[in-house]
């Protein structure tokens, strides 16, 4: 009942903001709504509930392993969320607090969903429910980056469809009864269909993996998260992208079943490896910071399909790097946008001496950048450094150099643009107006409460975490 | 039964060509309408039973594949007051050539596949990977955005005939609710071309640049 709760609660609380007559007080829906949800989902945390083997949705270990991050994240960026409303009074929110409450309840669905079928139906879903997020700014560039969502995003959801039916077919092509649940299909293993298997593998990455943002179907992400307001773009890249990894692990259990593991393993290998490098080489180059976090987040998404090709201790690290990923990249956003709001620009060439204007935001900035790009004792550093050590492992020698490479050209990148913004002399326009934004607790506590998150994950990561990670990767990929 | 769905099949993936060649928007929305009209009327050739789930979900394809979304982008067209030439990033008998490779290619490759002794005599895969293609190619090689739907439509309908062969085993829920998925999909798509329509004044995506780098 509780896990159907995590579902139910987002969108009563989604239908009950499109009929709140006020703007003014509807965004409170958001912070009510995110604590139910995180109290629910730490509770199903702390105690899980049984999960029939053959049910269609269930809060089995892979949920429980990262759908809490995204709960504590959706209530961070739901606190923030109200002071960011109350400072856009111009906006109508009425959709954009519905849709936000939409896209909790069903990513809730989709980590729970243990059927090929409703995974996809939850999965497009979100898609679709996050476009009024994505122009909620209402400009022509917001709308031609929504315009590129859809249609990437379509043909990508389009394309996990066509692999879903794909698997479906293996499965009655090798004599299955066409039950579509995850358990049933790893079940039939060597029975289903290789060639079928194979074909559903490529269309279920190049889908999915559209979702994450792993290179070379990332195109849309650096528009979408550079126009879409900062708590979207938190959401976008720190629990949209978690349900799409999840789904590619479900995916990969049932490739893995039929006997296609090492080719599955390969493939992620490969297209991890190639979003990291493409990922390092545009933030060397980028002005702009909020696509500079879209980058980012690509070299991350590459990071965890590298960490799920390397077998059990891989799987477990990149479990662990979802929760990092999801609060640093989280508390980066937030602040970002307090930045873009206190400049009134995004490019290095328009925006300098945040530190003068924005001080707190600027600090949360410079630390939430070094966090990102693993800096110790912060929580990535640990997941990025027990991944490096699964591929050495694995006897992945080359491909642990690349990473490293990667990630430091990704930190060269990073910190020059951050401390360009942040440092110097504010331009002549700013001085001008003076600061666009107020620095309140409303959007100061909100990044340092994720900063300390990660922070946290770091230095003692819980050892019910440690345990849920453990039980995850024991159902999907059982250590050697 | 088999040789009317043939005929059918044949049918929709000549639609696919007439939708690569053609110059004009109102006979491409045409093509796409026809095309969703005759996957709306298949499921009541291919299941033996006729329960009354499949008729709702053939009439209610037949429906919206075939009125509500071609009536949408009529309108779309004429408000906006579009150019009703095509303008192409690849070429008309480029496309039509690319299109005609792509379906002997889908046969060759629905030949190699492993099907089941009821679809192997079937054209239902090689229609399915045709018109994905084709749809495909209409996304990238045409510039207006109401082709792009059109090739979307398109891609769908292939993704659409290929859960056909899914139809006895998977249960009609799943089904609906990709249907349904598959429809709010277009319609937010609609809503967005019409926003960027108000924004930029046109329709053609080529307009859409300022995000770069």
């Amino acid at each position: 009942m509780r896990e159907l709760g995590l579902i139910i609660v987002p969108l009563a609380g989604a239908a009950l903001a499109a009929l709140w007559p006020s703007d003014r007080t509807r965004p409170w829906l958001l912070p009510a709504v995110g604590l139910i949800h995180s109290v629910l989902a730490l509770w199903l945390l702390v105690a899980p509930p049984t999960v029939a083997p053959d049910a269609w949705l269930g809060f089995d270990a892979l949920a429980r392993a990262v759908l809490p991050a995204v709960s504590l994240l959706f209530l961070v960026c739901a606190v923030y969320g109200v002071t960011y409303l109350a400072v856009r009074p111009e906006r109508p929110n009425r959709m954009f607090v519905a849709s936000l409450l939409a896209v909790l309840g069903l990513l809730s669905a989709g980590h729970q969903a243990r059927h090929l079928g409703l995974l996809w139906i939850a999965t497009e879903a979100v898609t679709l429910a996050a476009v009024p997020l994505l122009h909620f700014n209402g400009t022509g560039r917001a709308y031609e980056a929504t315009w590129k969502y859809l249609l990437v995003g379509g043909t990508g959801i389009a394309l996990s469809l066509l692999g879903s039916f794909f698997l479906g077919y293996a499965s009655l092509r090798g004599g299955g009864g066409g039950d579509l649940t995850f358990a049933a299909l790893t079940a039939q293993g060597a029975g289903l269909s290789r060639p079928w298997v194979l074909g559903a593998w490529v269309l279920l990455l190049a889908g999915y993996g559209t979702k994450m943002g792993l290179a070379p179907m990332h195109t849309w992400k650096p528009d979408a998260y550079g126009e879409a307001p900062g708590i979207v773009g938190a959401l976008l890249a720190g629990a949209v992208t978690t349900v799409a990894f999840v789904a590619l692990l479900r995916v990969r259990q049932v490739v893995d079943a039929a006997g296609a593991g090492a080719v599955a393993d390969r493939t992620l290998l490969a297209i991890g490896l190639f979003s990291v490098v493409v990922a390092a080489l545009f933030l060397l180059v980028t002005r702009d910071f909020k696509r500079m976090l879209a980058y980012s987040s690509v070299e991350h998404m590459g990071i965890l399909s590298i960490g799920a090709a390397l077998g059990g201790a891989g799987v477990w690290a990149a479990l662990f790097h979802v929760w990092n990923n999801s609060l640093t990249k989280g508390a980066v956003f937030l602040s970002a946008g307090n930045i873009r709001r206190a400049a009134g620009a995004r490019t290095e060439d328009e925006v300098a001496g945040m530190a003068v204007l924005a001080p707190v935001s600027a600090r949360m900035f410079v630390v939430g950048m070094f966090a990102l790009t693993a800096l110790p004792p912060f929580g990535p550093f640990f997941s990025e450094l027990r991944i490096i050590r699964a591929a050495l492992a694995k006897g992945h020698g080359a491909a642990a150099a690349v990473l490293l490479a990667s990630l430091f050209f990704a930190f060269l990148g990073l910190s020059r643009l951050v401390f360009a913004i942040v440092d110097g002399r504010p331009k002549a326009a700013a001085r001008a107006t003076g600061p666009l934004l107020l620095e309140t607790a409303g959007v100061i506590v909100p990044p340092l409460m994720l900063l300390a998150l990660s922070l946290w994950l770091g230095v003692a990561t819980p050892t019910v975490l440690r345990e849920a990670w453990d039980a995850a990767v024991l159902s999907i990929a059982p250590m050697p | 039964m088999n040789g009317v769905t043939n005929l059918l099949l044949g049918l929709a993936m000549g639609l696919n060509l007439l939708a690569l060649a053609s110059g004009r928007l109102p006979s491409v929305i045409r093509a796409a309408a026809g095309q969703g009209m005759i996957l709306g009327v298949l499921p009541l050739l291919l299941e033996a039973n006729t329960h009354w789930l499949v008729w709702l979900v053939a009439v209610s394809t037949v429906v919206v594949k075939g009125f509500v979304i071609p009536g949408l982008l009529q309108r779309a067209m004429r408000t906006a007051n579009i150019d009703r030439e095509i303008e192409p990033f690849i070429g008309f008998v480029p496309s039509l050539l690319l299109g005609a490779g792509a379906t002997i290619g889908a046969v060759a490759l629905a030949g190699a596949l492993p099907l089941l002794p009821e679809h192997s005599g079937s054209l239902l895969v090689p229609a399915s990977f045709a018109m994905i293609v084709c749809g495909l190619l209409l996304l990238i090689g045409r510039t207006k955005a109401i082709v792009q739907v059109c090739g979307y439509l398109i891609l769908e309908n292939g993704i659409y005939l290929f859960g056909l062969l899914l139809i006895e085993s998977t249960p009609l829920l799943v089904e609906s609710g990709i249907l349904l998925d598959l429809t709010v999909g277009v319609f937010v798509i609609g809503i967005i071309m019409d926003r960027i329509q108000r924004a930029f004044d046109s329709l053609d995506t080529r307009k859409l640049t300022v995000l770069r780098g």
